[in-house]
């Protein structure tokens, strides 16, 4: 397979970042309440990850690696910052039903652990195609989870009445629980069909093995890194 | 005005509980809550550093964003001086009070990305808290976060013992526990009055 292809196929299904590695739920649960918002958030995210990735990795000789942390992390702020500045100006509305989970890109896992495990590693062509690909998934999923709560907890399918007048929606998936509920269901039909997450189980010392997010380095963990042959 | 202050605080902890329904600190959230005694810690390193974050992000953005005009430039600032922040609480916590800092341990470094905290000082700009009412905020949320995580912890540890249905091991099953609770937090909306 064609390497671009690869990592394509790699970010979409075999490490979709929210559905099998389990990274970024915070956005996943927080805006999927309409299948639009989680278009939305997944772009953003996507934009985000790409420009970070092709950055990072262009960078990737000139940051030194005792500071590459806080330099990953003022990339992506900025990065961010231009694209919620830009959601303000053109897409208001979006804007307004993001609010502030569009800053909070910034600290999504997602980001910073491929900047860690793959941007800084790997020549800016490949790093695009593989934010290109995390960043799809990323929208997939969110994009799957906002369709279903939609339609269960509103009746509407993208803002098309879907359901017929007098079947009520069952309002709970449009609330907070109903994101909870939404997501165990989706990675419960997953594992019933055979489909493995790799949640890294969170070890008794709290390390979650993402060193990206992590400072202590201790050293133990290992950047999830994919052998992309 | 008192009324006022607790009324906060009774938001930010239950009503609006950070993880229950804010969604932020997932990550730890659903990570760390395996044990009883980790979820107490982390609850403990998250009050310590949210409240103390609030504090400074609010006296910053007051004090030297806000006059400047660099209104825009709150999410670099806010995440560079959180990152510092950790790093400076775990140095003086490591000299001063080796005790607290070996209870914290390796959790103190892991909050810097710990969306919650950006998320507090963000939430408190836009509400336009002043510099009490940001600390306080702050407080109440991660009371609120420890309270969800501690509470998680232990219906985890019970869940751990039953039999469960094999497609919903794993992360399912503690999803769905968190959506009862979610639910269970819901009823606080009452409080507010």
């Amino acid at each position: 397979m064609n390497k671009y292809v690869e990592r394509l196929y790699n970010g979409l299904v075999k490490e979709n970042p929210t559905l099998i590695l389990m990274l970024g739920m915070c956005p996943t649960l927080a805006v999927s309440t309409r299948a639009m918002n989680g278009i939305g958030m997944g772009l953003s995210t996507t934009a985000v990850l790409i420009l970070s990735n092709v950055v990072i990795s262009l960078l990737r000789k000139v940051i030194p690696d005792d500071v590459r942390l806080p330099a990953y992390i003022v990339i992506v702020a900025s990065l961010v910052t231009v694209t919620e500045l830009l959601i303000e100006a053109y897409l208001p509305s979006l804007y307004a039903a993001l609010g502030i989970y569009i800053p909070l890109i910034v600290v999504n896992c997602i980001i910073l652990g491929r900047a860690e495990a793959y941007a800084n590693k790997h020549d800016p062509v490949l790093s695009f195609f593989d934010g290109l690909g995390m960043g799809l998934g990323f929208t997939i999923a969110l994009t799957l989870a906002g369709m279903i709560r939609e339609f269960l907890g509103n009746g509407t399918f993208f803002g098309m009445q879907a359901l017929p007048k007098g079947i009520d929606p069952i309002g709970i998936f449009v609330q907070p629980p109903g994101a909870f509920l939404v997501i165990a269901l989706i990675i419960a039909i997953q594992n019933a069909i055979g489909i493995k997450t790799r949640q890294r189980s969170l070890v008794e010392d709290g390390c979650d093995g993402i060193c990206a997010n992590c400072s202590a380095r201790c050293g133990k963990g290992q950047p999830e890194e994919v052998s992309a042959k | 005005m008192s009324t006022n202050l607790i009324l906060i605080v009774v938001t930010a902890a239950l009503i609006n509980n950070v993880v229950l329904s804010q969604f932020l600190g997932i990550c730890s959230f659903l990570g760390v809550s395996k044990q009883m005694k980790a979820s107490f810690s982390l609850g403990m390193a998250v009050i310590f550093v949210i409240t103390i974050a609030s504090a400074v992000a609010s006296l910053l953005y007051d004090f030297v964003l806000k006059p400047l005009g660099l209104d825009y430039m709150k999410t670099i600032i806010f995440i560079l001086v959180i990152a510092a922040l950790v790093q400076i609480v775990e140095m003086f916590l490591k000299k001063t009070s080796p005790a607290i800092y070996t209870a914290l341990g390796i959790y103190l470094p892991l909050i810097t990305t710990n969306c919650a905290v950006l998320g507090v000082a963000l939430t408190n700009v836009q509400n336009g808290y002043n510099f009490i009412e940001s600390v306080l905020c702050g407080f109440g949320t991660a009371v609120g976060y420890t309270l969800a995580i501690v509470l998680l912890a232990s219906i985890r540890s019970r869940i751990h013992e039953e039999d469960i249905p094999a497609p919903l091991r794993g992360a399912p099953i503690v999803l769905i526990s968190a959506a009862l609770m979610s639910i269970a937090f819901m009823g606080f909306s009452g409080l507010s009055f």
